[in-house]
Parts: C-alpha cells; structure tokens; sequence
C-alpha cells in the first residue's frame, strides 16, 4: 500500500469517526423539524414531512430576549475574564512574583465549592443589594467562575514561549506595554483564543445561577431551555429547535475561534 | 525552557558592578515587582471580592440551623450540621462517585481527545468544516444534551442506540438501569472530548517547525516523531487538559440529574449537595457539606498539584 | 412632584380594591405581573391567552416565566422563604399549598374568592379543595387537577379476548399483563423512576391500596411493615415479569411514548394521560379503554394532584395578582380556552361545572366521564385502609416529605435495578421516616 492510499484510508477513517462524534447534534438538529409523534417514534425517520412547529413554538416563547440576555451575559463575562486573567497570567508566567504557588492554588480552589452550596449566600447577598434579575451582575459572577481556569490555561501557553524573546525586548529597551503587548501576546493568541472560546461557550451555557439569579428581565437562554420539559406531555422536537437556535451563536464563536489556531500555526512557523 | 538559567548567569554577572548601580537596579527591581504585582492585583481582589465573601457567608450558613420550610426555627448550632455530614453515611459513597465518574470522564475524553487533535491536525479535505463538527458537542447545553442522549440515544423505545442494536440482532441495553455509571460518563467523555481536542490541538500547532523539519530529513518516520518529539511537548498540554477538565467536571450535574438521579452510585458531591440545599431545603446542612467538599478538594489538590505536576508550579522568575 | 406624588398615592395603599370587580385600580400606571409556572399544557394555553386579559385590562402586562418543575420548586422556594418578591404569581402543587400557607408565605385569599359570587368558589372539585385548605383558608386555587386511573389498549385485550372490568384489583391485573406480555410490547408500563413525584406517586397508592402508609396516626414511620414489604416485590415483580425494559429511566412521558407506539399494553398513571391518547396525533386514538385504578383492600387508589395559582405574601403588586389569579380559573375562562383552542384542551379536574358543558362533553367523551367519577370518588384524607394524621393522598403533608420521599425513591429505584434488596431499601427508608416523622410527634 503507498503513501497516498495509506493517507487517502486515514483521511475516510478520520471522516468517519468525526460523523459518528457529530451524530447525536445531527440527530437533535432533525428532531427539531419534525412533529412530536414522530421525533418520539420508534422507528427513527431521516425522511418525513418537515414542520417548523418546534421553531415556532420556540420563538414565540420569546426566544428572542432571552437570547439577547445571553449574549450579553456571555460577551461581558469574557470580556472581564480576558481583561482580567492576561495580565495576570503574564505576572505568573513571564514576570517575577513571590508565591506563585500560593496564587495559583488560590485561584483554582475558588472553583471547588459546588454551586448548590454557594448559590443560596450568592442569592441572599445579591437580594439584599437588590442585584437580583440583573444580567450584568450575572455577567460579573460569570466572570468570577471562569477566571481562574482562563488564568491557568493562558499561563500554560505563555510559559511556552521561549525566554530569549523576552529577552531580546527588554535588551531592545521595551516597556512592560511593549514586551507584553508587541512582543509576547500575538505569540500566545491561539491560547487566548481558545481561553476566551471556553469562557464563552461556559457563560452561554451555565444554567443553575442563571435560573436562580435572574427570574425576568436579566433571565438567559439556558433556563429558557429547561423551560420546554414537561413533566406531562412529549417534548422532544420542541426542545430540539430551542436548542439548535441557542447553540447557533456559540456555533459561529467556535467557527472564529477555530480561525485563530490556524493563524497561530502560521506565527509559530516564524519562531 | 531556560528562563531560570539565564537569571543566574545575569546575577553572577552582577556581582562585580559598583554600588550606585546596584541602588539603581535594586530601585528598578522594586519598581518591576511593583508593576508584577499590578498586573496580578486586579484578578485577586476580583476574585475574593466575589468568591471568599459568599465563601465566607457560607461558612457562616453552616453553623446554623435553617431550613427554609421552617422559617421560624433558625439558630446556631455550632458543629450539628458537619456531625451531621459526616455521620449520615452519605459523604463516603459520594467521594467515590465523584472520584469515579471524573476520573474516568477525564481520561477517556484526553484520550478521544488526543485522538481527534492529532487526526485533525493533518492536512484533510474540509479540515476546517470537520474541526467545527467536532467541537459542537462541547457547544451544547449540558441539560440540553443529556436530554438528547436520554431521549434519542439511550432509550429503550426511541433510542437510536438501542434500534441499532435491535437491526443488529443484537439485545437492546437498559442503560440507567444496568450502567448507570456508564450513562453518565459517556455523555460526559462525549461533551468534553471537543474541550480537551482544543487545547491538545494549540498544543500540536505549537510546536516548532524546525524542530519537525529537522527529524524529517533525518529520517525519522511518523511513529518515532510522535512518540519522541511530540507527545513530550504536548505533555504540558495533557496536564492542562486534564487540570483544568477536573476542576470543571467535578462540578457538573445535570447528567446526573437527568439521566440516573443520583441512583446506583452516580450521587457525586455537587449532586449530593443540590438535594440536600433543594430538596432537603437544608441550608445549614448543604453549606457545611460544601465547606467539607471544598476543604477535601484542597488538600487533594494541594498534594496533586506537589507531586505529579511539579511542573505547573515553576515558573515566574523571568 | 406633584406626578410623583399622584403616582405614589395610586399604588397599594390598599384602599383602592374592593372584591369582586374585574379590573383592578392601577391608578393609570402600568403594572407587570411576573407569572412563575410550569410548562404544561394547559399553561400553555393559558400564555397564548393572555393577550385577552391583557386587553380587557389595559396597563397590565402579565410575563410568563416558564420553568422546569424542579426548577420551578427550587427558584421559586428559594424566592418566596426569602421574601425576594420576583414573582407575583406562582405555581404550586397541592403538597406545598397548605404548608406555603401555613407559614405566612402566601396571600389569603379565601376572602377574594368567598365574596365574589359569580367566580362560584363551591364549584371547585371537593376533593381538590380539601387537599388545598388549611384550617379552611385558602391560599391558592387550582387551574388542573387529576387523579390516576388505568388505561389499557383495547384492540390487544380484545385480541387476546380479555374484559378488564371498570374496578380492577392489582391481581387481576398483574395476570393479564403477563398474559398479554410479548417480546414485542410489553404489558404494562408503570413508572419507575427515581423522585417522590415520579416512583413514588403511583407505589405510594399500591402500598396504600395493599393495607400500608408512611406513617401511623402517631407520626411513627410504618414503611418497615409486611404490607410495604407485599407491595413494593408485588410492584417489582409485575415490572420485572410484565413491565418495560429499563424501569428506572421511566416515568410519564416514557410510558405515554411506548403506549402510542404500541410497545405496552395497559398503563396506570395521571387522568390527563387519557386526553394525549385520545388526540389526533395520537396513533392509539379511540383504541383505548380507561378504568379505575386497580384496588386490592380499598375501594379507590387514584391519587390527587393540583397545580394552583397562589400570589406570594412579598409581590408589590397584590391586587391585580389577585385578579389575575381569579380569572386564570375562572368559569370564563374555561369557556375561553374551549372556544379559542380546542374543547379537548380545557383544563380538566379543577371545577365540577366544567364536566357540565355540553361542548366539553362531547370533546372528551372518551375520558372525562372517567376522570370526573374518580376524582370525586377519592378521598384525601384518608386513602389508605387506616386513619392518617394528614391531608393528602400520595405525599405526606409535612416539609420533610421532599426529602425522604426522594431519598426513599431512589432507594426502591436501586431496588427495581437489582442493585439491592428490598429489606436493605426499607430498612433505610423507615429510618429517614422515623426522624423525619418525629418532628411532629407532640
């Protein structure tokens, strides 16, 4: 067997396996076109009469607003988190600090505590701040969950970066701006990237402080969601759709992301 | 990595400058902790602004008796609910669902993980479609997911699992009944695949084009550039992945809360601790377990972090 | 100012509403009612139709926050014990009414609804009401109401040539499920799944009906006791012999899915089941025939559930909640929802007088005769073959029955999976019973 057939073999198997991965999505994006009879069927249909009931359903639910409530949610989040966990992660990684140690244990055990347990406190003080239903204080909590793993993964990928560049700025006369911003950062954008993809697709997708921080006005996608179960009645199709619309943006923002690690291929040929 | 060896070539160095400029570079030093020291400031007081007081209100929850449908009877109790927490023999059994189910969600998906970065890291026709497929998983809800693959996938009349199965000629499977464990893993391997597929995927597009090129032309086949060069440089990777993929699995619950219900020892501590804040509505009760879970998650992640990623904790001297 | 001062003096000083009118005094300004319910057909029906009350009502808005029912318990529990005051109205079960009363949580409403005698409060169903009161207050009404019955594929039965009679007994049909039991179909489906409201609500009547109950007149836990024991391997045993593969995933809407595709042949479960078999879309549609839940030592053993409206003590907005709640289970709306939607959509089990339109009727000839003998035949007060010191047919009235019911369901649920065995489950059972139990002992 040559190269090409080996590689042409390897380029199917590949195919395959990514199909099999996707189908249970692919399955949930069909479901939400059919009616609910048939998307609890016995029989798995591929070729059935399309409906959009399951989308209208959805929308006239107001899907919209609660869609909006995300975005908001989920792009201020990842804005404090990249604000916040670069710099931070430059200082653990690039400059001199004591403890490093200390920090970064601090940082990653504020993730232990299961939400259950905080969330009546979290709830009891935004009540009596009267910050309860309000997105923004939603999207800061959001950003307080997410910025320790951001700081971590960032950390890693600076680390990576050879200390000879650093160097070579500093003996340049660059700043803390430009040995930061210039130099080091563009190396470490797909870290970035992939930091800022993953605090967004969480805050998108949290759905236990949305539900009990937020009840109206500030109320995000995910409760919406959970909102089409019924305890007495199929549900499957509808739930479907909801779900394919609320996945459509986190879809593009992984798209764009996906961008970014193959620029960053193309900077790291340069090193 | 040399950042360490070259601070010490540069303070030998040193050694032999005159006074004034050690005073100017002793001031310079003091100015660039200083300036390290801001770059670090605002995520800390971010974070305990937001975490360690409700952490600490939490503590405060926990020595008190409140149950919420009992509104008239709430006073301090001192240590009654961590008696309590460690007597009513739920806190053993629960370790180990939450030891079982994120150790095995997390090895599976690096290992699903490495598989597809590696596989999606070669030149393929319609990479860039097939990258995207592959990270949808990881895009879905976590409800909404564990819904999809109790209702279309593990079911026992509507699943496709199971109507395959029966095509096959092969016996359908219970899966809550008689995996349990399973069910849940598999929906968690099958979200987080895509997660550590992303970090090990930076990892391998990371790596530097000569060094490839170098082993290329001295004839190194595929294999031994995988094992030699590269599954060492993604190391830092795999660590990261599974890091970062525990912190976040440890929490998860909504597999559970759907599929299993806590039953046949799938009742992991954030589990656990949802009954017992909301059904048991035990405020006292659920903020003591918590301050139990996060004390045990410390010291585990303090040993862990000592011995087997050493690694993680260098750096910072540059 | 004076704006300011006029709009201060126009809301809630409570002087403004008297009982019985159809709009309430808002005073000009606008007023939005946030509504905390649960997604289920007839609130469903109930959002499309809000537009009317909003138009005969102008300056009201009335936003539909739908939820899961486990969220809904636990956003809105977590909202109403601390006074947050983010809904106006909520959804509550009948388990919780009495309670949420009881401690000051909800608005009386007893008063609203006695002087307004074109809302007919007598007319809501005995039974329902009883289960709803506390001390003769009332602190919610229902907007659904059902019992359980038992529904079987008629065509199979009579394939087989076999009469289920209108009064069963469990014997009678755990023999014909085994009977009709094939690779193919199974026959019966009963719920299995882990919860206090999924296993337990139909186990709960099967051990009342075999002689047993949580609890004695005393509050001491009987789950320890020969009768549990019949009845829970009686229930596994018909599962395991006759019932559905994978048990312990199953609960309504499972059993509802494998009955109209035919993969089960009888099914034991909440009244309104009826009325989805009978829809349109529905492929077992007029195929089915309903009886009463199968009994062994009782007379009846369907069990009793509501949804009410109630308005948290801590809405800034009482009245026109109130108001609101008043016409969402009113008899025009009834009428509304029959006219508009659909006859067969209108909410059943909460008012006698609904079983009494000619139109309805004849939309659910099928079914309401049946849900309407049954749900006024039970008896919340004591369904069980001994006195019970608490109001309610397949929960226990006090706060700590969340807790031990879910707790005991997943122990019988791990039980059903072969995981343990039945003395283990009710040994632990009748422990968390005993504590819970003690705390009204006195």
């Amino acid at each position: 067997m040559n190269a090409a057939t080996k590689n042409a073999l390897i380029n199917i198997g590949t195919w395959i396996l990514v199909l099999l991965f996707f189908f249970p999505v692919f399955w949930m994006f069909v479901n939400g076109f059919k009616p609910e009879s048939v998307a609890s069927s016995i029989n798995p249909r591929i070729f059935f009469d399309p409906s959009t009931e399951g989308y209208s359903l959805a929308m006239a639910r107001g899907m919209g607003g609660y869609l909006r409530n995300s975005v908001i949610a989920a792009s201020v989040a990842t804005v404090i988190v990249i604000a916040l966990a670069v710099p931070a992660a430059y200082a653990l990684a690039v400059r001199k600090i004591k403890s490093v140690e200390n920090a970064l244990t601090f940082l990653i055990s504020t993730r232990f505590m299961p939400l259950a347990a905080v969330v009546l406190p979290l709830f009891m003080i935004l009540k009596t701040l009267d910050l309860l239903d309000n997105v923004v204080m939603l999207a800061i909590v959001y950003g307080a969950v997410n910025l320790p793993v951001a700081v971590w993964m960032i950390r890693s990928f600076l680390l990576e970066v050879p200390f000879e560049i650093v160097e070579a700025a500093r003996v340049d006369g660059a700043g803390l701006y430009r040995e930061m911003v210039r130099v080091v950062l563009p190396l470490v954008m797909p870290g970035i990237a992939a930091a800022a993809l993953i605090c967004f697709i969480f805050s998108w997708n949290e759905y236990f402080l949305a539900l009990l921080l937020t009840s109206a006005g500030g109320r995000t996608t995910p409760p919406f969601l959970g909102s089409f179960v019924d305890g007495r009645g199929q549900f499957l199709a509808v739930l479907s759709a909801a779900a394919t619309v609320a996945a459509l943006p986190v879809i593009i923002a992984g798209w764009v992301a996906q961008k970014q690690l193959v620029r960053g291929l193309s900077l790291g040929a340069i090193k | 990595m040399n950042g360490v060896g070259s601070v010490a070539t540069m303070v030998a160095v040193e050694d032999d400058v005159s006074v004034s400029q050690q005073k100017t570079r002793h001031r310079a030093q003091i100015k660039r902790v200083r300036t390290n020291r801001r770059l670090l400031l605002p995520a800390i007081v971010f974070l305990i602004l937001l975490t360690q007081i409700p952490f600490l209100v939490t503590i405060g929850f926990s020595t008190i008796r409140w149950n919420l449908l009992y509104p008239n009877d709430v006073g301090f109790t001192g240590f009654d609910n961590y008696a309590s927490v460690f007597s009513s023999g739920d806190l053993w059994p629960s370790i180990i669902a939450t030891v079982l189910i994120t150790s095995l969600s997390v090895v599976l998906s690096v290992l699903f993980g490495l598989l597809f970065a590696i596989l999606l890291d070669r030149k393929l026709p319609g990479r860039a479609i097939a990258r995207t497929l592959m990270i949808t998983p990881f895009l879905l809800m976590p409800a909404a997911a564990a819904l999809i693959w109790k209702y279309s996938m593990f079911d026992t009349n509507i699943g496709i699992i199971n109507w395959a199965l029966r095509m096959l000629g092969l016996d359908q499977v219970s899966w809550s009944t008689n995996y349990p464990l399973w069910t849940v893993v598999i929906v968690l391997t099958w979200q987080f695949t895509p997660f550590m597929m992303l970090i090990l995927l930076a990892g391998l597009q990371g790596q530097p084009g000569e060094v490839l090129e170098a082993a290329k032309v001295d004839g190194a086949g595929t294999w031994r550039t995988f094992t030699w060069i590269t599954l060492p440089h993604l190391r830092v990777y795999v660590e990261i992945g599974v890091l970062l993929g525990t912190v976040i699995i440890l929490q998860v619950f909504d597999p559970i809360a759907i599929l299993t219900k806590g039953t046949g020892g799938t009742k992991t501590l954030a589990y656990l601790l949802y009954e017992r804040a909301f059904i048991g509505l035990d405020v006292g009760q659920a903020a003591a377990y918590g301050v139990v879970t996060v004390i045990l998650m410390i010291v585990i992640a303090t040993i862990t972090l000592k011995t087997l990623f050493k690694v993680f904790m260098a750096g910072g001297n540059r | 100012m004076a704006i300011a001062l006029a709009l201060t003096a126009c809301s809630g000083n409570g002087t403004d509403e008297e009982p019985g009118i159809d709009s309430p005094d808002v005073g000009g300004e606008s007023v939005t009612l946030n509504v905390a319910t649960v997604n289920n057909g007839q609130m469903k029906d109930m959002e499309s139709l809000k537009g009317e009350y909003e138009a005969a009502n102008p300056g009201v808005t009335v936003n539909f926050q739908v939820m899961e029912e486990g969220d809904l318990r636990s956003a809105v529990t977590a909202d109403v014990a601390s006074g947050a005051g983010q809904y106006d109205v909520i959804t509550i079960g009948a388990y919780e009414t009495p309670q949420w009363g009881a401690n000051g949580w909800l608005v009386d409403l007893t008063e609203a609804l006695a002087s307004d005698g074109e809302y007919d409060v007598d007319d809501i169903l005995p039974p329902v009401r009883v289960a709803i009161s506390h001390e003769g207050r009332q602190f919610a009404v229902p907007f659904y109401g059902e019992s359980s019955i038992l529904m079987y594929n008629k065509e199979v039965m009579d394939a087989a040539g076999i009469t289920i009679p209108n009064r069963p007994t469990w014997q009678e049909i755990a023999d014909i499920a085994a009977q009709v039991d094939s690779p193919d179909m199974s026959g019966i489906c009963m719920r299995g799944k882990p919860g206090w409201g999924d296993l337990f609500a139909p186990l709960t009547t099967v051990v009342q009906t075999f002689g047993g109950n949580w609890y004695d007149e005393d509050w001491n836990a009987t789950v320890d006791t020969a009768e549990w024991r019949e009845a829970v391997s009686f229930y596994k045993t018909m599962l395991d012999d006759s019932g559905q593969a994978d048990p312990v995933s199953y609960s309504f809407n499972e059993c509802l899915t494998a009955l109209k595709e035919g993969k089960a042949a009888m099914w034991a479960d909440a009244s309104v089941a009826a009325s989805m078999l009978e829809a349109d879309d529905s492929p077992v549609q007029g195929k089915m025939g309903y009886a009463h839940m199968p009994v062994v030592e009782t007379d009846e053993a369907g069990w009793l559930w509501s949804w009410n409206l109630a308005v948290p003590a801590s809405t800034k907005q009482q009245d026109a909640a109130v108001d609101f709640v008043k016409w969402a289970t009113s008899k025009e709306y009834i009428e509304l929802v029959g006219t508009e939607i659909g006859w067969s959509n209108v909410p059943p089990g909460s008012r006698t007088s609904t079983y009494e339109i000619p139109e309805y009727q004849e939309a659910a000839a099928a079914y309401a005769p049946i849900t309407l003998e049954v749900m006024s035949a039970v008896d919340p007060t004591q369904p069980g073959v001994n006195p019970q010191s608490w109001v309610g047919i397949q929960y226990v009235a006090i706060p700590e029955f969340q807790d031990v019911g879910n707790q005991c369901a997943q122990l019988v649920a791990d039980y059903l999976a072969d995981r343990t065995s039945i003395d283990d489950a009710l040994a632990k059972c009748q422990t968390l019973a005993q504590t819970a139990g003690e705390a009204h002992q006195n």
